[in-house]
């Protein structure tokens, strides 16, 4: 394996150059879309996992003149919907005890309270978000139920945001990764069409077809490797410095569940490094299939 | 005391054809015991070069059968056929050298390819270039050498695994005389040491003053086979 050391590669690799220079671009294009795209979803996620059990709730409003019998019956069910996880009972004292905790500062606005506003709630934790539509219907079958509350847009429209994301992201890598792979292939035909005599040289002298083409995998791949590479610092660096922008200026409710630059890095660059060597590989052993007949 | 006969190459009723109605090969039987110099001579177009593909397996025949040694070329998955070619030398007209590499890389890539040890590379190489000559050479491209180099280069190459058996297409095409007597004696000392032979060629001169076997092809069929003949 002498003659395909890394040197000849990296020879043939820059005796090419431009056609190098194309590959690696057309991967880090490629890359650098899927990596956006998945540094988002990533975010979404964390985000709507870190907000989740806020709003995975559902608050139901007791009706005022219920007796205390009517409010354990009504307990039993919705504890028997399913879905439903557990359900805690929360008076209307304790109600207006938790938001004087809350807003300490702002807590003498309260003193001043001739009744108290609050409803008995039970609130129900589900066994997950969706479940939260068939529960919230059934809520409505019962008896002595002020009012169901529940936050299912914001949740919902998480739910659909980060699908709608991961779609589009997912059709836009395949296609960049076409054209990566369309163009290493054909950087590796340029490279076997130049060395096509020696190819058959090899064959005649009894070389295996995998003795052949293992330097020209590994030529795709290198181009692959690099491209994963120079994507990955170019997120690196787009997102350290959103991250800043972020958390220093914008929305702060969604900068708290910012992912950090180090996680982003690694998520990234280990798809990089898979979906780049992967193109890599794949476009020379696609080009150099049909030459190895001699 | 009797040589003992050994089958080096058999042709069975061997047919090519190509598209167009060509007919390359017409129906050969041939045997080709080991240890023999073979000449295959013919005019242009006569079919040498078809039969030497057909011993390299380049191309499988239309019809018959083609043995070297116990194998059968038919049944030669064509995976295998690399390990059909470490077991002969193959010489062209054209040298057909690697021309990024030097004389002694040329002929270490043969070793190199069968996973030969670095130490019995760095041992072997200089022997076999000092065998054809060309221990000054070892560090040169082939480009910077003449025609009658390369082709020594490429003997060489073709001799360093010590191969039963050479094939050579037309080794002197490309040759002026004298540089072509060089490679005979060449051929015929390393047949000497037990290597079969087979040569294709049209050179005359070379058939005459050899005597050794003669094949001669018209048309892809075998019209004469003559034990120390002549063109
Ligand atoms: N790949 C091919 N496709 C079609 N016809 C071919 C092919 N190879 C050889 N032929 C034909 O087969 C015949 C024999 O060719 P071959 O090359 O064996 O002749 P040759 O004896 O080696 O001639 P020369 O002395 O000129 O090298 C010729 O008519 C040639 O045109
Ligand atoms: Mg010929």
């Amino acid at each position: 394996m002498k003659y395909y050391s890394i040197n000849e590669t990296l020879k043939s690799l820059f005796r090419n150059r431009m056609m190098s220079l194309a590959s690696i671009s057309s991967v880090v294009a490629s890359l650098l879309v899927l990596g956006i795209i998945m540094s988002v979803i990533l975010n979404i996620n964390s985000f709507s996992e870190g907000i989740k059990h806020q709003f995975d709730s559902i608050d139901v409003y007791i009706q005022e003149d219920l007796t205390k019998n009517e409010i354990l019956t009504l307990g039993e069910s919705i504890q028997n919907i399913n879905g439903v996880h557990s359900i805690i009972f929360e008076t209307k004292d304790q109600a207006l005890e938790n938001l004087k905790i809350d807003f300490e500062e702002y807590s003498y606005l309260l003193e001043g309270l001739e009744y108290n506003p609050f409803p008995n709630t039970y609130i129900i934790n589900l066994d997950d978000v969706i479940y939260a539509d068939s529960i919230v219907n059934q809520l409505k079958n019962l008896q002595g139920i002020e009012e169901v509350k529940y936050y299912k847009d914001l949740v919902n429209r998480i739910i659909d945001l980060t699908s709608y994301v991961r779609n589009i992201g997912l059709v836009l890598t395949l296609f960049l990764a076409g054209i990566a792979t369309f163009i290493i292939n054909n950087t590796i035909k340029l490279t076997i069409n130049a060395r096509r005599r020696e190819i058959s040289i090899m064959k005649y002298v009894g070389a295996t077809s995998w003795y052949i083409r293992w330097p020209f995998i590994l030529e795709g791949t290198i181009l692959g490797l690099i491209g994963a590479l120079i994507s990955t610092g170019i997120i690196y660096l787009i997102y350290s410095y959103s991250f800043q922008l972020f958390t220093s200026q914008f929305y702060v409710v969604f900068a708290a569940y910012m992912l950090n630059v180090k996680t982003i890095a690694k998520e990234i660059l280990a798809l990089n490094l898979i979906i780049g060597t992967g193109i890599g590989a794949l476009g020379s052993l696609v080009s150099i299939r049909k030459y190895l007949n001699v | 005391m009797y040589e003992r006969l050994e089958n080096m190459i058999k042709f069975d009723n061997v047919t090519k054809n190509y598209s167009g109605g060509i007919v390359a090969l017409d129906n050969i039987n041939i045997h080709i015991q080991k240890g023999e110099f073979v000449f295959i001579v013919g005019q242009s177009g006569a079919g040498k070069s078809t039969f030497v593909k057909m011993l390299l397996k380049e191309e499988p025949p239309t019809k018959g059968e083609i043995f070297i040694e116990d194998t059968k070329l038919s049944d030669l998955h064509s995976r295998r056929v690399p390990q059909l070619r470490r077991k002969m030398g193959v010489v062209f007209q054209d040298f057909r050298l690697l021309s990024k590499k030097t004389v002694y890389e040329n002929v270490a890539y043969s070793m190199e390819i069968i996973g030969a040890k670095p130490k019995e590379v760095r041992k072997r190489v200089p022997l076999i270039l000092s065998m054809v000559g060309l221990s000054n050479r070892a560090k040169l491209y082939p480009d910077q050498l003449s025609g009658g180099e390369q082709q020594r280069v490429s003997i060489a190459r073709a001799m360093i695994n010590n191969p039963t058996l050479l094939v050579a297409d037309e080794p002197t095409g490309n040759l002026d005389p004298e540089t072509s007597w060089e490679i005979m004696r060449l051929l015929k000392q390393f047949n000497r040491n037990g290597t079969t032979i087979v040569m294709a060629t049209h050179d005359q001169n070379i058939v005459d003053a050899m005597e050794m076997r003669v094949i001669e092809l018209v048309n892809g069929k075998v019209v004469r086979d003559q034990a120390k003949g002549v063109y």
